[in-house]
């Protein structure tokens, strides 16, 4: 193999260059492909491999130089050898094919068929990575989503165009719970007509089964385009899958002013795949072995939704991660809550209790929140009312603390209406059924009703008319 | 894409490209890398090999493609129209950017920072004969209904010079010539009003001055507890959620500094825009005018590019130091310090260079001082006095304190507004401890103070601090056998903390009233509610239980005297303090024995 003469690309085009193959690699690893004396390769092209047996994967330009390029195999490298493997270097980076007809397909990572079916006509080529959303074209998203879910319409409201990750557990009921916001969620006044991407990396094949049966009992499934790169899938192709299915996602609200809800399932498994990449380059890691870059790489996914001024569709995400030993300080949930837009968290010991959804309403939040609620959008007391319930469940777990040292009997007349309004607002209030849809009256009343457990002296947090409008006492 | 070719491209690694065949390239110089002119900085200089940080997505670039040099560092522009602008980290305005390519960003593109077209009125200050020197003023342009710009002699030239000719009053475009100066040689300089300047340098002064003047942000738990003086900097740490930008906001809001540089570093596309929408239809309360005719906003948020990201913290302090050099009060918020340390981070491990602390360059404490280090209060080489305060938010992972930008940082701030997880999850807003969080400025500015409340101010937040540690103490007391094994005199001090933190520290960033507290109002608030706690302790001492004195109903209207007590009318507490006494008084009747 000799090297190609430098005068010679002088005078030719570089897009000549496109699409040459080479065959031989020089080095294998893991799911890197190192390959040298090639034509100047740009960084992030995409790579077609072909295994000696006439397979085609698909790669992409990890890091170039003068003497080799590094590909990462999104399909895994099993199959291929140094002296048989031939890689054609396309001169573009990876791209999708979107088309308003892939709602109601199955993909993989890549977003090629997974259901035998024809791939559908493509309306447009994307590139995958996106670009990122001029901050001066944005809309500020105000747009209440009513869920049905008194804990979150409540306390962690959710607004069109807002990322609100679920942090969750391992064996804690954060599908249901995104299957149930996914079935109920509609736009105030509207009925549900959100075009749902789902996204699943490194999930077991019975987590997927789960949604796509339950997406098929709304009759909602020809209304989801899905994306599915499995646990036995390679993992490498998690890295890619977030951002095929938010390519498709644009496409579908900033093109098609369809209201998207992107579900991201699961993050922590993403993520796992890119500190694996970066161990194979023998990058220097930051936190527990995860790259340097991990804020910036999240980043380019999550700020992938919201809306655009004067375009009328809108992203809205639901990551879903699980926090690696329940630990919301791990790298993971905690770069991911820097970058989001609040954060629902899950509790075990709620969970324990028999609370479904065993949210945390103290350590979630919803940063998009005090501009989609009150007056001509939710109801004028949902404000006060939330802070207030905030506050006072607060104290409830001082009181319950302390119960815990003094005993129950010892505490004051107030602690124990503390006590009492504690138990109503998580039976009664958090805790519902899986199919229970309630409004958001229904919801804010509920909050009043635990509220009126407590004597009217304590809620500083509601102005007097509110108190009297409201109150149960 | 033409110029000046200082190399070709040999490797590409995420925004990090090495180029071989260096001519004549300088450390910092501003390339533009393949035919795109993708813009990158030289940040390594090694025999014929190069370093280069790129600013932007790199994608597409290959070995062998040209870079072209600019033989100038990484610099901004500075000239009228930089007000009510929003640029990128790289000072390239936003709404421009837009214009050329839509609602995505997307790569190469090059804008001036201000619009050369715009005419400004120009009123000349010096007259033809007359002596200047760097700093002076040539005339001004009222660039905003509140800033008068003053076009300086560029801070760039040094020595003494005389006014050749100077343009008379009218409209002109920045890069019009409104001066021709000569120098003692008789060399001759053409001066338009744009000056260039350089991110990483500190624009010179003629000399630091003490602080002394207090840096009002209307929050009542930052003004009257832990302030912050003008040219002082202060950090703002604290986990997600817990109220950094909320509080950012509210102080780039209401703060009385006369220009605000708002920098989002790699924080949310949102936030950005929430300001942008807002700030507009904001009225500053002291003049009446948008909040927008003072501020400059830095948006570059997490899914820019992070070289970017790591630029944007300069820029943005240039800009600052340019109007500080006017003679006005400028006050940066940077939101937030740690992604920018991040972004250091990211491009020291692609540079391959040895990390110290969890994979942070050994080189973070220095970079941290020297970007504290720019603000001050100052006299400018004009003579003017301006000052540059920095207002730092902190992400540190996890949320604790204890990782290496947090501790940095503390090292050379000299305040510092702890945010609490357990605040802000009940909902106790702005979520500033008053625990972990200190000032050093208070012996600078209790002159200040101390002038405007007669001498109380100094005292009083003394003794809330004192009565706030002892609830502490009292509390631990509480948890192990509850509230009813302490005595009156003790719970009242309890009663007063929890009354202190409603009535006082807590602050609704969306009451129309509360959400800015003039000084007056905070002094008087204050000592009322130590009066409270005096009275009470009297009434007790007397044999009054604690319940009666709390359920006084004058109780509930302190605690709601935020909300009903309007800026400008602080006189009404004055009357809330009689009515208090009145009803004391009532009260120690009814248990009377004296």
């Amino acid at each position: 193999m000799e090297k190609i003469d430098e005068s010679i690309l002088k005078v030719s085009d570089k897009s000549l260059l496109k699409g040459r193959e080479y065959i031989g690699a020089s080095r294998i690893d893991g799911s890197l492909v190192y390959m040298r004396h090639t034509h100047p390769v740009g960084y992030g092209e995409l790579v077609e491999i072909k295994t000696p047996d006439g397979k085609v994967k698909t790669g992409q330009v990890l890091d170039t130089s003068d003497d080799a390029v590094c590909v990462q195999v999104f399909e895994g490298t099993d199959g291929l050898s140094l002296p048989g493997t031939s890689m054609k270097f396309l001169g573009e980076p990876l791209t999708l094919g979107v088309s308003e007809e892939m709602l109601g397909r199955v993909m993989n990572g890549l977003g090629k068929s997974r259901d035998n079916a024809v791939t559908p006509h493509a309306f447009d080529e994307r590139d995958v990575n996106g670009s990122p959303i001029n901050p001066t074209s944005r809309e500020y998203p105000r747009d209440f989503i009513q869920t049905g879910i008194s804990v979150i319409d409540g306390m962690t409201t959710l607004i069109q165009g807002q990322k609100l990750p679920i942090f969750s557990g391992n064996g804690l009921a954060h599908n249901q719970l995104a299957a149930q916001i996914v079935r109920q969620a509609k736009v105030r006044g509207g009925k549900s007509d959100f075009a749902i991407v789902f996204a699943a990396m490194g999930v077991k094949y019975d987590v997927a089964k789960f949604f796509i049966d339950s997406f098929e009992e709304t009759g909602a499934l020809e209304n989801v385009a899905m994306f599915l790169s499995l646990a036995d899938d390679p993992s490498i192709e998690r890295t890619i899958t977030p951002k095929t299915a938010l390519t498709l996602a644009e496409h579908l609200a900033f093109d098609k002013g369809k209201e998207v809800l992107v579900i991201l399932t699961d993050m922590t498994n993403y993520c796992e795949s890119l500190r694996e990449i970066s161990t194979l380059r023998g990058e220097i890691p930051s936190r527990k072995g995860y790259p340097g870059y991990l804020y910036s790489n999240l980043a380019e996914i999550y700020e992938r939704s919201g809306k655009i001024a004067g375009r009328s569709g809108s992203i809205t995400q639901l990551p879903i991660l699980t926090m690696p030993n329940d630990d919301i300080s791990h790298p993971i949930p905690d770069l991911t809550g820097y970058i989001t837009e609040g954060q629902i968290v899950f509790d075990r010991d709620m969970n324990g209790r028999g609370i479904y959804p065993p949210v945390n309403c103290l350590s979630s939040l919803s940063r998009l929140m005090k501009d989609g609620i009150g007056d001509g959008m939710t109801r004028d007391d949902h404000p006060h009312l939330s802070n207030q319930l905030y506050a006072s469940y607060s104290h409830v777990k001082e009181v319950r603390n302390l119960a815990s040292v003094i005993g129950e009997e010892e505490l004051s007349e107030v602690d124990h209406k503390y006590i009492e309004f504690g138990d109503f607002f998580e039976k009664k209030f958090v805790n519902q059924g899986y199919d229970e849809d309630r409004t958001i009256e229904e919801t804010l009343d509920l909050g009043w009703e635990a509220l009126s457990k407590l004597p009217p002296e304590e809620l500083e947090r509601l102005t007097e008319e509110e108190i009297n409008e409201h109150y149960k006492g | 894409m033409q110029g000046r070719i200082v190399g070709k491209v040999k490797r590409v690694n995420g925004p990090v490209i090495l180029l071989k065949g260096i001519t004549d390239a300088r450390m910092m110089e501003l390339v533009h890398v393949g035919e795109m002119g993708i813009v990158g900085e030289i940040v390594k200089l090694n025999g014929d090999e190069a370093t280069v940080q790129v600013y932007e997505d790199t994608t597409g670039i290959a070995p062998g493609d040209n870079v072209y040099g600019t033989q100038m560092s990484l610099s901004v522009e500075l000239a009228p129209g930089l007000i009510g602008n929003i640029y990128d980290g790289i000072q390239r305005p936003l709404e421009e950017i837009r214009k050329v390519s839509g609602d995505f960003i997307s790569r190469g593109i090059s804008i001036d920072a201000v619009d050369h077209e715009k005419l400004w009125h120009f009123k000349p200050s010096v007259a033809a004969g007359d002596e200047v020197a760097p700093g002076m003023v040539l005339g001004t342009v009222a660039e905003t209904g509140r800033v008068n710009h003053k076009i300086m002699v560029p801070s760039s030239l040094e020595g003494e010079y005389s006014v050749v000719s100077i343009a008379s009053e009218g409209e002109y475009k920045v890069t019009d010539e409104i001066a021709l100066i000569v120098d003692k040689k008789g060399n001759n300089v053409h001066l338009t009003m744009i000056q260039r300047w350089p991110i990483r340098v500190p624009r010179p002064v003629k000399s630091r001055l003490s602080l002394e003047v207090p840096l009002i942000t209307g929050l009542r738990v930052i003004d009257s507890l832990f302030p912050l003086a003008k040219g002082g900097t202060v950090a703002i740490p604290g986990g997600f959620g817990t109220g950094k930008t909320m509080t950012q906001h509210s102080i780039a809001q209401w703060c009385d500094a006369d220009i605000i540089v708002y920098i989002g570093c790699g924080e949310r596309g949102n936030e950005m825009t929430d300001v942008l929408r807002e700030f507009p239809h904001l009225v500053d309360p002291r003049t009446g005018q948008s909040l927008m005719e003072r501020t400059i906003l830095i948006a570059n948020t997490s899914n820019m590019p992070v070289s970017a990201r790591e630029a944007s913290i300069y820029t943005g302090i240039t800009m600052a130091e340019y109007y500080r050099d006017m003679g006005y009060s400028v006050a940066i918020m940077a939101d937030s310090t740690s992604r920018w340390a991040e972004a250091l981070r990211e491009l020291s491990g692609r540079m391959e260079e040895m990390p110290a602390e969890e994979g942070f360059p050994a080189y973070l404490p220095t970079r941290i001082a020297e970007f504290y280090e720019r603000a001050g209060r100052m006299l400018s080489l004009g003579g003017f006095e301006g000052s540059v305060s920095v207002i730092g938010a902190v992400s540190p992972a996890g949320g604790d304190f204890s990782e290496p930008v947090t501790q940095h940082t503390k090292r050379f701030v000299r305040c510092f507004w702890a945010l609490d997880r357990q605040l802000a999850n009940a909902r106790h807003y702005p979520a500033i401890s008053w625990l972990d969080s200190y000032s050093e400025y208070v012996d600078e500015i209790k002159k200040w103070w101390n002038d405007k409340s007669g001498g109380q101010w100094l005292e009083n937040r003394k003794r809330i601090l004192e009565l706030l540690q002892r609830e502490v103490r009292l509390n631990q007391i509480v948890k192990l056998v509850g509230n009813d094994a302490l005595p009156d005199s003790q719970n009242f001090i309890l009663e007063v903390c929890s009354l202190f933190k409603t009535a006082f520290l807590q602050q609704n960033a969306f009451d129309e009233i509360d959400r800015y507290c003039e000084p007056e109002k905070q002094l008087k608030m204050l000592s009322l509610i130590l009066h409270y706690y005096d009275l009470g302790e009297d009434a007790i001492a007397k044999g009054v239980p604690m319940v009666k004195i709390k359920r006084l109903s004058v109780v509930s209207e302190i605690a709601r005297m935020r909300f009903n007590i309007p800026n400008g009318k602080s006189e009404d507490v004055d009357k809330l303090s009689l009515k208090l006494e009145r009803s004391m008084m009532q009260l120690g009747s009814l248990y009377g024995e004296d």
